[in-house]
């Protein structure tokens, strides 16, 4: 049977030297910054708060709505969520509507007063195998209480959208390996967003142990 | 479930094992893995001094861990002369943003300095990390093969142009540079990372100390541990605000009995550090709570012993660079009030792990709040220790340069 590796990763993160002080030059950058970028500001919360969720889990949310202080379109930008079919691409083009329409109803343009400027980067994930192989479910079960944290966002998030597998490679492995479609099924609808590294592992253990495998 | 990898450390150096308990679970063997992977590749470090400033501080730590991963890491040092270092002081604070009077006389003693230790120093490496600014132009003895990067530690936020204008045309020969903050970034031709400093959880200044050896420490300064302590840990500058903090704590002691400690050091041949102390003291000298510690340099102890004792640790800066004082807090499990400036900003979640601040007032307030509210005190300060183990201990530094060899690697 195929095992699965857990692998690991840090994200080497590379400042693009381009920085927006309104949310107009915010969009205006988001038009041409590489997708890399895109998907840096929408997924590096994770790595960097592995125990802690934050107030909204992407950089463009958090940024409008505490640096700005435009508490509306921050949220409308919390909402996306690069989940399902769509691509990164789509999701950039959904960031920049959503803020020139917001820019279009709003007698002016907000700017940072107090707060930081956004600053844009992107990152470079290296993978690092854990030396962690599992063959079935209990050892995947066991081997999630334990691994790095960064395995779990390897896995779900880099493999669903960098990597353009469309779904997390523990459901891959699950249904494709296993023949567990069920819990496969329960491991997709789970919305990963909503968590930190720490709250996803325990929520997919949580999963396991529902299934009866624990 | 199988484990593949178990590299074991050479005996008689500082192991990457001792950081096992400490690390978050599984980063010890990530590294082992990561620099597996970067076997038979080597690295140097160059900075200006072997001791004193936190470079040397870090590289002290770093070099030795580095080398027992099994990556083969030197550290050398360039050596100047009086113009020489005179002037690389004047760069330092001119990329820093203050003014400076820089003659043609010192940018020629930094360019005959650097050429002259490019044939003393052997500068053959896989990975050349030049630290700063002094050795910079060290670049010109690079070879086509090998990877340079120039990694700056100071704030260059606003720099004095004519000065980073000089700097940069060494910079842009490098192959990446190395920044500490997103708003230190320049424009430049030649990638830049982000790599933030660290603390080392078993230095002097943040390993478990016994309460005994904390008791201790508080009656050596006769500062009563009856009542909950105040304390900010940092050089006499004027950008640290201790008057600031001096105003903020009366304003809290109006309402809840509480002890004020701001240690630090002030060289005495540093006029204006000696100034800010003597403005520092007069002010203390009105209330009888407030003590003021001028430390030595070394003093690392005693420091972690105040910052244990404490219950809230403030950072109150109006400019910081990375604030790393703010780290050593955190990971002592205390709750931090900081200035919302500089890295201060990226290593308080507010309100998770503590709380950024604004003003006097707002400092003040949040000092009433955490000492109001022990419960909470106790959940940030716990958050603040994990946040501070994920991504500011000296285990996460090196799993960075790794990772940075890596990617130079792979390009």
């Amino acid at each position: 049977m195929k095992e699965f590796h857990f692998v690991g990763c840090v994200e080497v993160r590379e400042l693009l030297g381009r920085r927006a002080n309104d949310i107009e030059k915010l969009a205006d950058i988001l038009e041409d910054v590489p997708i890399d970028s895109v998907y840096y500001h929408m997924h590096s919360y994770f790595l960097r708060h592995y125990y802690l969720p934050g107030t909204y889990p992407n950089d463009f949310a958090n940024w409008v709505a505490i640096q700005v202080r435009d508490r509306v379109l921050g949220e409308k930008l919390a909402a996306i969520t690069p989940a399902g079919e769509r691509s990164l691409e789509d999701v950039r083009q959904d960031l920049i509507e959503i803020i020139y329409s917001h820019l279009s109803e709003s007698r002016s343009a907000s700017y940072v007063v107090h707060g930081e400027t956004f600053h844009f980067m992107k990152s470079h994930v290296i993978d690092i195998p854990t030396g962690i192989i599992v063959h079935n479910l209990h050892e995947f079960t066991e081997a999630l209480k334990i691994v790095d944290a960064s395995a779990i966002y390897n896995h779900t998030f880099e493999t669903r959208l960098r990597d353009k597998k469309g779904r997390s490679d523990f459901a891959i492995w699950l249904n494709e390996t296993l023949g567990e479609k069920e819990l496969a099924e329960s491991f997709e609808r789970l919305d990963a967003y909503m968590y930190s590294l720490e709250g996803l592992r325990n929520k997919l253990i949580e999963i396991c142990a529902e299934k009866g495998h624990l | 479930m199988k484990t593949e990898s178990n590299t074991k450390p050479p005996a008689g150096i500082q192991s990457l094992e001792s950081y096992r308990a400490i690390a978050p679970s599984g980063t010890v063997d990530l590294i082992f893995n990561l620099a597996g992977s970067l076997k038979g590749t080597s690295m140097l470090h160059v900075n200006s001094t072997r001791y004193g400033g936190g470079v040397a501080e870090m590289l002290q730590r770093l070099v030795p861990l580095l080398e027992n991963v099994g990556i083969h890491t030197r550290w050398e040092v360039v050596q100047g002369s009086n113009l020489f270092y005179k002037t690389t002081k004047s760069f330092h604070n001119a990329l820093q943003g203050q003014m400076e009077v820089i003659t043609q006389d010192m940018f020629e003693e930094y360019s005959r300095i650097n050429k002259e230790q490019m044939d003393l120093i052997d500068l053959e490496s896989n990975v050349v990390i030049i630290h700063d600014p002094q050795p910079a132009a060290l670049i010109h003895k690079k070879k086509d093969s090998d990877k340079w990067i120039w990694r700056c530690h100071i704030d260059v936020a606003n720099p004095m142009r004519k000065v980073w204008q000089f700097l940069r045309n060494y910079v842009n020969q490098y192959d990446g540079a190395i920044f500490s903050l997103p708003g230190f970034a320049q424009k430049l031709a030649i990638p830049q990372f982000l790599i933030y400093p660290s603390i080392d959880p078993l230095s002097d200044k943040n390993k478990d100390l016994s309460t005994e050896f904390i008791n201790k420490t508080l009656e050596e300064y006769t500062i009563p541990h009856d009542r909950p302590i105040i304390l900010q840990v940092s050089r006499f500058d004027k950008f640290k605000d201790p008057l600031g903090v001096i105003e903020a704590y009366r304003l809290a002691k109006k309402y809840n009995d509480c002890v004020l400690v701001l240690a630090g050091g002030a060289a005495a041949d540093d006029p204006e550090g000696m100034e800010v102390l003597g403005r520092v003291q007069e002010e203390a000298s009105k209330e009888k709570d407030i003590y003021i510690l001028n430390l030595p340099p070394d003093a690392n102890l005693e420091i972690n012993a105040l910052q244990r004792a404490a219950t809230v640790i403030l950072q109150k800066s109006t400019k910081e660079g990375f604030g790393l004082t703010v780290a050593e807090a955190m990971w002592k499990g205390k709750p931090v009030v900081g200035g919302a400036v500089g890295g201060i900003a990226v290593q308080i979640v507010y309100g998770k792990t503590g709380f950024t601040v604004n003003s006097i007032e707002g400092c003040a307030y949040r000092i009433r709040y955490l000492l109001n509210n022990p419960e909470e005190t106790l959940i940030i300060g716990k958050r603040a220790k994990e946040y501070t183990r994920r991504n500011f201990l000296i285990t996460r530094h090196i799993m960075d340069y790794l990772a940075l060899m890596k990617t130079l690697r792979n390009n």
